[in-house]
């Protein structure tokens, strides 16, 4: 009989287990991205913007580990499908030659794992804050609530500051361009993967997917190239204060 | 013209195997390239060497035996056509081209050119077939099929087994045969009955053979002698995930027909 592991364990199965996991990080990073442009407003916005994330409490902790989950179970079967892929080729061609598969297809392991990289220092920097960047739980800027003037983390702060570190910046453009790279192919390749995609609107879709990517990359780049340049700056009175 | 080939000989499965670099005579450029093997393998006779091994059987891009991957592209530099029928006149007067076997772990190297693609036959074996029972044929247009159903399963069933999709695809994926030898048979009435059950029972066996995982890059459907298009690979991964539901969720399917 045909059991629940066989699927997810087959080579199809875990194309669609990247699939569907590779969804679900889209929707969160496009997510992520929307509400990062608030800090193009005032600072009131994303502050309490992320004062309203972290009042969820437990709901905010289903989501981190939903997102957790979707996160190993790519990287799982990205791991497992490259093992078997190499297996299934020990040697290869003395003379390599490609025909039309994009160059993001084919360092799709590269950009991922960069990217996976980058998360890990990526969380610690803004949303752990260990280390070096314990100091950003010091900075408190005021937000009105229901009403009421309350003190809260000030995040606008914290990203600006975080940014106006060049080697910061520097890392999070290329990580922003890795990931832009690995959904331009991603994007049209999970509908292949879960049977959706039909030749006719197979190259629609394959454009599509690189304008999104090209969308993506440029309003996240935007975020540090706007605190290198100056153009969003500190706003908090007592952090200008203390400088 | 006169080419110089850098061909790769290997005595059997198990020896190492290596390059070595030939210098063509005079050929006619209308000439095939395997008529221009069988020349340089006169000559390697006539000096007592071992010839130069390699497939092939029609040698009119019908039965899929010929293989060869030429320059890298498996059948060579142009779309939808099989080696045997690309001419000497596609390359340039004193090219050097460099001619390799089939290179997946499921496709061993059993003499210089020639692979083993005897995994394709298990797999055939698992789920590329319809159990009829034979006698005198039915009355014709008993079965209707839409002619839109029918070109499409045709194009399908265009594949001839070469392997050439599994030769060209970055991880030695055999989706693009499989899809095609599974569309032939789902599309139409009579293949529908043993829809799921082959479905699963090719997976299977594509797995356990040990070829790769297709990672939507459409390598095979470029270097296919019959152009069979990646759209069957979509379809054929619909088909599985179908069937997985079905042969969990329901008492009657046809899963219990086959495995
Ligand atoms: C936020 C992060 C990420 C997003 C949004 C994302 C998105 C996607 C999507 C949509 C796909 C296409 C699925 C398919 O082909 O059916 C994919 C494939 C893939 N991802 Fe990711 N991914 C992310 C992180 C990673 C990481 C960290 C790794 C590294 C281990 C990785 C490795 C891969 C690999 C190897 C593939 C398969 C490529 C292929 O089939 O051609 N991804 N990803
Ligand atoms: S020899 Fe038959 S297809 Fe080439």
């Amino acid at each position: 009989m045909h059991k629940a592991t066989h699927f997810f364990t087959s080579s199809i199965g875990k194309k669609v287990i990247m699939a569907v996991t590779g969804l679900i990080l889209i929707g969160f990073v496009i997510g992520h991205l929307i509400g990062n442009l608030q800090i193009f407003a005032a600072p009131e916005v994303i502050n309490s913007y992320a004062h309203f994330l972290q009042s969820m409490g437990p709901g905010l902790w289903a989501v981190r580990l939903f997102l957790l989950a979707a996160l190993v179970l790519h990287v799982w079967a990205a791991v497992q499908l490259t093992i078997e892929n190499r297996k299934a080729r020990p040697r290869g061609y003395d003379y390599d030659h490609t025909i039309q598969a994009s160059y993001a297809s084919r360092t799709m392991r590269w950009s991922g794992f960069i990217v996976l990289a980058f998360l890990l220092f990526h969380l610690a920097h803004f949303t752990v804050r260990i280390g070096p960047y314990d100091k950003y739980n010091e900075m408190t800027a005021t937000i009105t609530h229901q009403g009421q003037q309350i003190e809260v983390l000030d995040v606008h702060s914290m990203m600006v500051i975080g940014f106006q570190s060049p080697l910061v910046s520097l890392f999070y453009i290329v990580a922003i361009g890795l990931l832009s790279i690995h959904l331009s192919h991603g994007i049209a390749s999970m509908f292949q993967s879960v049977g959706l995609l039909t030749n006719r609107w197979r190259n629609g879709l394959a454009n599509a997917a690189i304008a999104i990517s090209v969308l993506y990359f440029i309003g996240n780049a935007l975020i540090p190239l706007s605190v290198l340049f100056g153009w969003v700056d500190i706003q908090n009175p007592s952090l200008i204060a203390s400088l | 013209m006169k080419v110089r080939l850098k061909v790769w000989r290997q005595k059997n499965e198990q020896s190492e195997g290596g390059f070595q670099t030939y210098d063509t005579p005079e050929l006619n450029p209308n000439m095939s390239f395997l008529e221009m093997l069988d020349v340089i393998n006169e000559e390697l006779t006539e000096k007592g060497e071992e010839p130069i091994a390699f497939d092939h059987d029609c040698r009119e891009g019908i039965c899929g035996t010929c293989s060869l991957t030429i320059n890298g592209k498996p059948h060579g530099p142009h779309r939808g056509v099989a080696t045997c029928q690309t001419y000497m006149r596609s390359f340039h007067d004193g090219e050097t081209i460099t001619v390799e076997p089939f290179r997946a772990n499921p496709f061993p190297v059993i003499r210089d050119l020639i692979v083993n693609r005897a995994a394709f036959d298990k797999i055939i074996q698992a789920g590329g077939f319809i159990s009829v029972r034979t006698g005198s044929a039915p009355d014709a247009n008993n079965l209707p099929v839409s002619k839109e159903v029918a070109e499409l399963a045709m194009d399908a069933a265009a594949c001839i087994g070469c392997g050439a999709c599994v030769a060209a695809c970055k991880n030695a994926s055999a989706m693009l045969f499989v899809a095609a030898k599974s569309s032939q048979l789902n599309l139409l009435p009579q293949g529908k009955p043993e829809k799921d059950s082959r479905v699963l029972a090719l997976v299977k066996t594509m797995d356990e053979a040990g070829f790769g995982n297709c990672t939507n890059q459409y390598e095979c459907s470029a270097v296919c002698p019959k152009l069979i298009s990646e759209d069957f690979i979509a379809r054929f991964n619909r088909d599985y995930i179908a069937a997985g539901f079905r042969s969990k969720f329901s008492s009657a399917s046809s899963v219990s027909a086959g495995s």
